[in-house]
């Protein structure tokens, strides 16, 4: 009894090990061997449902791809993370990590404009509303590029109402796809996100725009990064971002500006 | 002989790797950060802020689930009746469900278009980017940790003793609170320590349900993630200071109950 009780710990033991080996080896084949190889790109969470449809003009699973946050993605690259391509929703985290010689030199591939969102049925119209007491606004943490850009449209309104407005922010999310969470789900009245957001998030949200006078320069970041496990592909991915390329159809399809 | 040595081997060897894998992580972080560093994130008011928020946010979580957990645990551990088992997976359903998710079901359960969120609303209950709403999140995933050890600590009590002093005139009020609350305290107090650490390690839930506002919702692990992407050494420092702080609860929940608290049944 002890004996087999044994048995079946070593076995357990080394088939633990083997699947561990496995799992390494998997690894490289993917990223040496097989010609076109796969590719792996960091994009800033409110890129998801673009770069998920520009993804379908390549092979299947070829591109693998992770949003989150601007500034979760740039921390990840700072500390060893290994993607092809690094895409944010603003120019100062890849020139940061390009002057850290991380990343190739960016390059601005789209633009956005922020928007006030509202749940569908809300009685909010105006930027005015927001300064009511009461009203629960939800914004970007001021790391990630949606919450950098908020404070800079807040920046522009005069003392009283800004003041006003800040005092209503519930909270600091980390990053818009989180905002754009609250809202659907009306635990927020009101929050500040870009425009391609509200046209992702297909009738639940309604848009108050925000005037030209008030919008700050959103612009997106693109950039290879150093030493990229398959840098053919990054380029050709990068490439696509650019009219005419698929991947610039899919952005100007989700409302994104071309890049100026 | 051989066979044995080998075995004993292979042992010393699956604890060295286990050992090696659980606390390399641990150790970095204070490798990283030096305690030069680690003394100055605790001067900076708004990490002191999260951990304090944090700390409360988990006594608070704690002590409902101890006042409501105790009995409930006591019922299901000392009663057999119909859908016990079922009570007790229900129960224990939370500990399998990802916190994300659990973020997603409570503001669907409570949330403003929560089924019950109109009467939460009518109670004058505010919940959501609330620091009860941090409470309610911390209690829905600590709650099992606790409920399942006690559980087990009520099972473990020899059911004579219960009987003995019910014979000897205690009201089964008296008898659940002199003698099977006070016998089955070292499961009762490893319970409390992992619900603690797990109401301590919070955010998935605690950001989806309450949102992240520093001072109120703002729990020290958002406050980490915060950081992570603007200030590195600063996320490591306030992990450094919530290690310190788990491991201090482990270490006194260990030193208050004997070593037996942590072995659950007291095996």
């Amino acid at each position: 009894m002890r004996e087999r009780i044994g048995r079946t710990l070593l076995a357990l033991l080394v088939l633990a090990i083997l699947a561990a080996l496995a799992g390494c080896g998997g690894g490289d084949d993917t990223t040496g061997a097989s010609g076109g190889g796969e590719l792996v790109v960091s994009a800033a969470s409110s890129l998801e449902d673009t770069f998920t449809t520009y993804a379908k003009s390549f092979p299947d699973d070829q591109i693998k791809q992770s949003f989150a946050g601007s500034d979760t993605l740039a921390a990840q690259i700072r500390n060893g993370a290994h993607p092809d391509v690094f895409a944010a929703a603003d120019t100062e985290y890849p020139q940061q990590l390009y002057r850290e010689g991380l990343v190739e030199k960016p390059r601005i591939f789209a633009g956005n404009r922020l928007t006030i969102a509202v749940p569908a049925g809300s009685e909010i119209s105006s930027i005015d509303d927001l300064a009511r007491p009461g009203t629960k606004i939800v914004i970007g943490a001021k790391s990630v590029p949606v919450g950098s850009y908020t404070l800079e449209v807040l920046g522009r309104l005069p003392a009283a109402q800004r003041q006003a407005i800040v005092d209503n922010v519930v909270s600091e999310e980390p990053e818009v796809a989180a905002v754009v969470g609250k809202l659907i789900q009306g635990a927020a009245d009101a929050g500040f996100v870009y425009v391609t957001d509200v046209k992702s998030a297909a009738g639940e949200l309604k848009t108050i725009p925000i005037p030209a006078s008030l919008q700050p320069d959103v612009a997106y970041g693109v950039a290879i990064v150093k030493d990229a496990p398959n840098p053919s592909l990054a380029k050709k991915f990068v490439a696509g971002l650019f009219a005419p390329g698929a991947g610039a159809a899919a952005l100007r399809g989700a409302g994104f500006l071309p890049p100026p | 002989m051989t066979r044995g040595a080998g075995f004993r081997a292979l042992t010393i060897l699956a604890l060295a790797l286990a050992l090696v894998f659980l606390t390399l992580p641990l150790v970095a972080v204070f490798t990283d950060t030096g305690p030069g560093r680690l003394l100055d994130s605790l001067s900076e008011p708004a990490a002191r802020e999260a951990l304090w928020l944090s700390l409360r946010t988990s006594v608070a979580a704690l002590a409902i689930i101890i006042v409501v957990g105790t009995p409930a645990a006591y019922l299901l551990a000392t009663r057999d009746f119909r859908g016990r088992s079922l009570a007790i997976t229900l129960i224990e359903l939370p500990l399998v469900v990802p916190p994300a998710v659990a973020g997603i079901a409570l503001l669907a359960a409570l949330g403003p278009n929560g089924i019950l969120g109109g009467a939460i609303e009518d109670a004058g209950i505010e919940l959501v980017f609330q620091t009860a709403g941090v409470v309610v999140a911390l209690t829905f995933v600590a709650a099992p940790f606790y409920l399942r050890q006690a559980i087990a600590a009520f099972e473990a009590l020899d059911p004579s003793w219960l009987e003995a002093s019910r014979t000897l005139g205690a009201g089964p009020a008296r008898t659940f609170l002199t003698v099977a609350v006070p016998s089955a305290r070292p499961g009762l107090v490893s319970g409390t320590a992992l619900a603690w650490g797990r109401a301590l390690g919070e955010f998935g839930a605690t950001l989806m349900f309450a949102g992240s506002f520093p001072g109120i919702t703002q729990t020290a692990p958002l406050a980490i993630f915060a950081r992570f992407g603007t200030d590195f050494t600063a996320a490591l420092a306030l992990s450094a200071v919530l290690i310190a702080v788990a491991g201090a609860i482990l270490l006194s929940v260990k030193l208050f109950s004997g070593s037996r608290a942590l072995e659950g049944r007291g095996l």
